[in-house]
């Protein structure tokens, strides 16, 4: 291939390649950083969240009072919703997976200790563990006679009597790890307040109801504490059946009560759904960004080239009438944008990664995988063929006989 | 002159169609993705009470005494005691206590069913400092407020669900249990962002969107509110665990907001030492361990401080400026291929005397127009955008309209980024020697 006369072409028109290969290179660098972005947030999208979640049902009603009337017209929900058919168990819970709004509380693993050792979720709930099918992986579930009721515990800790408030936890894999590396977390203590609680089960995943930062997304505890705050989750037999369930339980709840007010109701499906779709509207302005981009720039190149072949026709027509053939032609253009595009792409590849740092610096993004570097620069070459070979094709079928016209 | 050359300008674009079209297009894709960002930043960075903003602050002192750790940031709340020890001193020019809480809500003489509402618990000054627009009637009393007075103010959006906009004055609203009479409607009042519940940014890693929400649907005095919904405060944080959920008046917990107007720099540098004087008093009382530990910050500096823009808003618009460079020189590369094929035809007006500065005028006249109706396709687009905007589940979307500045910004964009592109391409075509071209011909 003739690349010495390519350069030589290319040195007059200083200028123009220039801007070819900058405009390659700032889309080089942009697609890459904005599809690893995306990668980033499909990642988050598919968080495990550890529990059912294509049987799971979440209701939430108009605070019914922190009273002992409100415990008992708990326990009649309770059973309300346990006879409808198609609910295989449920829960009074103070907050759900993906739900938002979260409680959590700092975990010192030395009551000497000033500052907590790390921050975690509280679930709350008689029957969550089983409720939420999360996975027991070690040690047991909380006892039924080891539950106590919210205000007895909040009454005790505030009066410093260390019998009613919780001795046992059941903690995820994750903290377990982050706690005590390498070791087995059953039998070891955390501290909550002043006293000693034990862990007495490990569940593989219980995602926070809320995520601030990702690594931190499975730190969940479920404490024995009865909650009656008006907030049930339901899990159903089989998934085929969920809607009908939800519609049976709300009508159950609202035929108890007639005054409350629903203020939640999904099927967990949908909150999962909901509670990602920051992440995924970015997803897909990025995507539409990164195919905007792309075509802008084969636009680009498309108009250059096909101004350029416009400026040479004659220099064709002399080539072809001294012999070159109409792949001879083809062959230039197409090396031609090889060229300016591998300059481009290299450059690219060092903005791209300037770039990636900056977001390192400032929007907490993990450093791009190597991958992405060769996959980018094909997929830049092949625009930049695409792109080329219209104008490439109509100089190639530019006649010798130009060659002897005057413009 | 003008006139000439819009008319040699518009010949040549109607030469070559496809080629002006790209560079339309390049224009108008770049501008209506950086119109349609820039547009909800201004939305989401502007200042919430322009002309009174300086002269509100925000004010935090640090009764937490089991962080022993020296220095570190007041808690983003007050707690009961200190919240209204600083209220009741009025050592401000305004000061208004802010508290949000959730309540069930019912108006006894219409027939809908209850509903669940957000309600703000504040003091009298709260509706002339923060320049609050009523539709009817007005605020509460300084009066009110000392005798926990059963009214409240509704906003325009309850107003209309209730009373469908009709003057609600003198009628009786049921919140949880308790009758309150209604003494003021709010007009639609949409601060942008939500300033005075703003608070807790720095633990929400950049993802603040919930800062851009509704005002609340009803306000009452901050004392009635503290009676009526009794039991359902939430807390910022706690340092100890509370008796009782949600009766938070004396827990060792956060939760009050203080915001105060000081007219000059002196009354600030007065308040300042004000806080600085009573947290050194609880200290000496035993109830702070900390005195130093005290904050005013102006509405601006405490919103910035809350870093209120999302960080996906601020990515988008790093984004979009970028994506406009690169139609930039998209468009440079263009131009420049115009202009140098019609070599033969400057050449010709050069050797009829036309100067170089005519040509370039000539040239930019063109880039010019390229950009005027890229600067329409840009609108379009952008208007495409913020419909799109609209449609995401972000708390501000619904806000997301293009302004008059916005729009005329639109098009002073998009003219001088073409102009700009158009720059060097305009001078290489001054630059071309006449006598070459002709010889050519």
């Amino acid at each position: 291939m003739d690349i010495l006369p390519i350069l030589s072409t290319l040195r007059r028109h200083k200028i123009t390649a220039f801007l070819v290969i900058l405009e390659i290179a700032l889309t080089c660098a942009i697609v890459c950083n904005a599809v690893f972005i995306i990668s980033q947030r499909l990642d988050r999208m598919a968080m495990p969240s550890g529990v059912d979640e294509h049987r799971l049902l979440h209701a939430m009603l108009a605070n019914i009072g922190a009273t002992s009337d409100g415990k008992a017209r708990t326990q009649e929900d309770l059973a309300a919703l346990r006879q409808i058919p198609g609910v295989a168990e449920v829960a009074s819970v103070n907050q759900v997976p993906f739900g938002g709004s979260s409680w959590n509380t700092g975990i010192k693993l030395d009551p000497k200790q000033h500052t907590s050792t790390l921050n975690a979720t509280t679930y709350y709930g008689e029957n969550l563990v089983r409720t939420l099918g999360a996975q027991l992986v070690a040690g047991r579930d909380l006892l039924p006679d080891e539950y106590m009721d919210f205000d007895d515990v909040v009454r005790a800790a505030a009066a410093k009597d260390n019998r009613m408030t919780p001795h046992v936890v059941v903690i995820t894999q994750k903290l377990a790890e982050r706690l005590w590396p390498g070791q087995s977390a059953l039998g070891k203590q955390i501290y909550l307040s002043d006293d000693p609680v034990n862990v007495v089960g490990v569940v593989k995943e219980l995602v926070r109801p809320s995520i601030w930062d990702d690594a931190t997304a499975s730190y969940s505890m479920v404490l024995p504490i009865r909650v009656s705050q008006g907030e049930y989750l339901l899990r159903t037999a089989s998934p085929q059946d969920r809607e009908r369930v939800l519609a049976a339980a709300l009508d159950k709840l609202k035929q108890i009560n007639p005054h409350r007010v629903v203020l939640k109701k999904h099927i967990f499906d949908d909150m999962r759904h909901n509670y990602f779709q920051d992440d995924r509207a970015m997803a897909g302005l990025l995507a539409g960004v990164c195919v905007a981009l792309l075509v802008v720039t084969a636009l680009g190149i498309v108009g250059l080239g096909s101004f350029w072949v416009a400026q040479r026709r004659k220099q064709i027509g002399v080539r072809r009438a001294l012999g070159a053939t109409r792949r001879n032609i083809l062959h230039y253009f197409q090396t031609e944008n090889f060229l300016l595009a591998t300059i481009g792409i290299a450059l690219g590849m060092l903005l791209a990664y300037g770039i990636n740092l900056l977001l390192m610096a400032h929007y907490e993004l993990p450093r791009l995988p190597a991958s992405y570097f060769p996959v980018g620069a094909l997929l830049l070459w092949l625009i930049g063929q695409l792109a080329v070979l219209g104008p490439a094709l109509r100089a190639a079928a530019v006649p010798p006989v130009v060659a002897t016209r005057s413009v | 002159m003008f006139g000439y050359y819009l008319d040699l300008a518009l010949r040549s674009l109607k030469r070559n169609k496809a080629l002006t079209a790209l560079m339309v297009l390049a224009i108008a894709v770049g501008i209506g993705a950086c119109m349609t960002t820039l547009t909800v930043m201004h939305l989401l960075s502007g200042d919430p009470l322009p002309g009174r903003s300086q002269r509100i602050f925000y004010a935090q002192v640090d009764p937490d005494i089991t962080d022993k750790e020296g220095q570190r940031e007041p808690p983003d709340m007050l707690d009961y005691h200190s919240a209204t020890d600083l209220w009741s001193a009025r050592r401000a020019d305004r000061q208004a206590l802010v508290v949000d809480s959730r309540l069930k809500l019912h108006a006894p003489d219409v027939n809908l069913p209850p509903l669940m509402a957000t309600m703000l618990s504040t003091t009298t000054d709260f509706f002339p400092m923060f320049d609050v627009p009523f539709q009817y009637g007005g605020g509460w009393s300084a009066d009110d407020d000392a005798r926990h007075a059963r009214v409240a103010v509704i906003s325009a959006d309850l107003n209309l669900r209730l009373f469908g906009g009709a003057d609600s004055v003198g009628r009786t609203l049921r919140l949880r249990e308790s009758d309150v009479r209604i003494v003021g409607v709010l007009k639609p009042w949409r601060p942008s962002p939500l300033f005075y519940a703003v608070a807790g940014g720095r633990f929400s890693n950049g993802d603040t969107a919930d800062f851009y929400g509704k005002a609340e649907d009803v306000m009452t005095p901050f004392f009635t509110g503290l009676e009526i919904n009794d039991g359902n405060f939430q807390q910022f944080n706690c340092w100890g665990i509370p008796s009782t959920p949600g009766h938070l008046q004396n827990a060792p917990c956060n939760w009050i907001r203080l915001w105060v107007e000081l007219g000059d720099g002196g009354k600030v540098a007065g308040y300042r030492r004000f806080l600085a004087d009573y947290a050194a008093q609880q200290k000496a009382l035993g109830r702070f361990t900390v005195a130093g530990n005290t904050r005013l910050r102006s509405l601006m500096q405490w919103l910035d401080f809350n870093g209120v823009v999302p960080s996906d808003v601020r990515l988008q618009t790093w984004l979009a400026f970028a994506f406009l460079a690169i139609c930039l020189f998209n468009t440079v590369g263009l131009l420049l291929a115009k202009f140098l094929r019609r070599s033969g035809e400057i050449g010709v007006r050069r050797a009829l005397g036309a100067s170089r500065l005519a040509i370039f005028a000539q040239c930019l006249m063109e880039a010019g127009m390229v950009g005027l109706l890229g600067g329409i396709g840009g609108w379009l687009l952008t208007l495409a955008g913020l419909w799109l905007v609209r449609r995401q589940p972000a708390a501000y979307a619904d806000m997301a309209y293009l302004d008059t500045t916005m729009f005329l910004a639109t098009f002073a964009l998009a003219v001088a980024v073409s102009v700009l592109a158009g720059l060097l391409p305009a001078v290489r075509a001054s630059r071309i020697a006449p006598g070459l071209q002709l010889k050519a011909l």
